[in-house]
């Protein structure tokens, strides 16, 4: 069935008590693709992982993932799939190949092919030389680039990455990446969450944005950013007169107003004829802005435009 | 629902390789390690140097005192499999063994295994080091496989009932607290003095705990001391335990991760 999706998911629910995780949520992942689940701590990814991943039954909708059931099937599909979860999956007092040559044996390899295997896996991932230590000394971006190994030994069909780079420096998060990058040409699938608009960005095919256990809105990385601009442009007034008067002349387009520091927010798209022909707009006289700043788009933009609220993360950091 | 895909036929397969794994965790866990290869010189040392002078028990207290030292060590090396177990169920590796399609049940079980290789390693070293000390037990080849017999069903029904711990437990060091209630078992029993010298009040419990008939029918075993019940109702208590604690251990297993 080559032109089934590698996973299709309905009306997914889940809820602890009257707590509810999940309100329905409907996805559709083309086989060989990047799927990104993007959203804030709390908003239903991990729950979903495991629900996809057979880890935890839903309270009510149907998931078929790789051809399979994921309730009704689910040895088939945990034969066809991989997870990696936000918690390292390796022993520290084993080391790394000790690591590698176990799954193997667990994925039913006899003992030389699941040598072979894991040897193999170490060379991909640049784990040659540290293979024989243990895992214990391993610096953070080496236990995830082993725990992904470990993943891969069986050659999964889906792949499931919830959160792979969250703790990780800039350095073994750009390792992360071109690890993912890497998978994408054995044409595997790979379902990805993330709370990182740059990396479902540079990563994922389709994107999903998920908030309060809702999908509320899908699209390719430049759909999305369409709709939230991309960038934002931050204009410090002179004086609360001049803050006035910007407002006043920006209308709806302001995205964000701190009067006390007398500075608006305006969607931009980044590019310099743009910026300068919005400042000749509403500050024809040259008067009214002290000075200006353009950020990238943060998940937080995306969350305000997509939402109309701002994620937790956001109230706590806000004020500094 | 219940979310285990138990596949009879890959689980001696599934538990060998969970086997390989427990044994070398526990050998290179160098505290836990070192802590129980210590303990039973250190415990033997101390009953027999320290304590032995002031307690009259009929024999040479090395001889009484040998397979109480060997039941309180192989409780305490049975109970580290709580803390191992607590490890696996609250790091990322469940998620992982649980997404691959592995019987749940080879997870316990390399644990209980494991600790049955290890506590058989600290037997022979309190029986090495009794002997050293003068320890001169009277059995024979039978005698002496009956006693670890005895000892192996103690081990595995306490292994189950430190599994079923550390399902339950969310830190080691609250999987660490059963360690020390299985180490001071034996000191109400006839482990280290002989219970009729205890307050009046506590020979009920000392007399019907199960460490009493276990550490009575070694002794039977191995020094031709009367055997009376001890070995019925040590094999009753354990197998009792056992069944419970395997039960227990699965059910709590099964909920958990579910």
């Amino acid at each position: 069935m080559p032109d089934e999706p590698a996973i299709e998911a309905t009306g997914l629910e889940k809820s602890y008590g009257d707590v509810s995780v999940l309100g329905g949520v409907d996805l559709t992942v083309a086989r060989g693709s990047v799927f990104s689940l993007l959203g804030p701590n709390g908003a239903g990814k991990t729950t979903t992982v495991r629900i996809l991943s057979t880890l935890l039954p839903a309270d009510a909708g149907t998931a078929r993932v790789a051809g399979y059931d994921v309730r009704r099937e689910r040895s088939q599909v945990r034969r066809s799939i991989s997870l990696t979860g936000q918690d390292t999956a390796i022993d520290e007092l084993q080391t790394g190949a000790e690591n590698l040559r176990m799954m193997a044996r667990l994925c039913r390899l006899p003992r030389r092919r699941a040598a072979a295997r894991a040897d193999e896996l170490l060379e991909r991932f640049d784990l040659v030389e540290a293979g024989s230590r243990r895992v214990g000394t391993y610096s953070g971006g080496m236990r995830r680039r082993l725990d992904l190994a470990a993943s891969l030994i069986a050659r999964p069909e889906v792949i499931f990455l919830d959160e792979p780079t969250t703790g990780l420096d800039p350095r073994s998060r750009q390792q992360v990446w071109e690890v993912v990058t890497g998978l994408t040409r054995d044409g595997v699938t790979i379902f990805l969450t993330t709370q990182y608009l740059e990396e479902a960005d540079k990563l994922a095919d389709r994107i999903a944005v998920v908030d309060g256990g809702r999908i509320v809105a899908e699209g390719t990385a430049a759909q999305l950013k369409a709709q939230v601009a991309g960038h934002r442009l931050d204009l410090v007034a002179v004086d609360a007169l001049a803050f006035d008067e910007l407002a006043r002349r920006l209308g709806r387009r302001v995205a964000g107003s701190e009067p006390e520091r007398l500075t608006l927010s305006v969607a931009t798209d980044g590019q310099a004829g743009h910026v300068r022909a919005l400042l000749d707009e509403v500050d024809p006289t040259r008067r009214a802005v002290h000075r200006f700043t353009v950020h990238g788009a943060t998940l937080d933009d995306v969350f305000l435009t997509l939402t109309g609220h701002t994620t937790e993360t956001t109230k706590e950091t806000a004020g500094v | 629902m219940s979310d285990l895909a138990l596949r009879p036929a890959s689980l001696p397969g599934d538990s060998l390789v969970m086997l390989g794994r427990s044994v070398r965790l526990s050998i290179r866990n160098m505290d836990a390690l070192f802590t129980a290869l210590l303990l039973p010189i250190m415990l033997m040392l101390l009953f027999v140097y320290l304590f032995g002078g002031a307690i009259q028990t009929g024999t040479e207290y090395v001889t009484y005192v040998v397979p109480g030292v060997i039941v309180l060590c192989a409780g305490f090396g049975s109970s580290l499999t709580a803390v191992a177990v607590t490890q696996d169920m609250n790091g990322g590796i469940m998620d992982r063994f649980r997404s691959m399609d592995i019987s749940a049940g080879a997870v316990l079980g390399g644990h209980v295994v494991a600790s049955i290789a290890r506590n058989l390693l600290s037997t022979v070293l309190v029986l090495a080091v009794g002997f050293l000390i003068g320890f001169r037990p009277e059995a024979g080849a039978l005698d002496f496989l009956a006693a670890f017999g005895v000892l192996f069903l103690y081990v595995l029904a306490f292994s189950w009932v430190a599994a079923a711990v550390g399902v339950l437990t969310r830190s080691a060091e609250a999987a660490n607290g059963f360690t020390f209630f299985v180490m001071f078992l034996p000191y109400p029993s006839s482990a280290f003095v002989p219970v009729e010298t205890m307050p009046t009040w506590i020979h009920g419990f000392a007399e019907n705990q199960p460490m009493t008939p276990i550490i009575e029918s070694m002794r039977a075993l191995l020094l031709g001391t009367p055997m009376g019940n001890s070995a019925w109702l040590a094999a009753a208590w354990c197998a009792g335990i056992l069944v419970a604690a395997v039960a227990t251990a699965t059910f709590l297993f099964r909920r958990r991760i579910s």
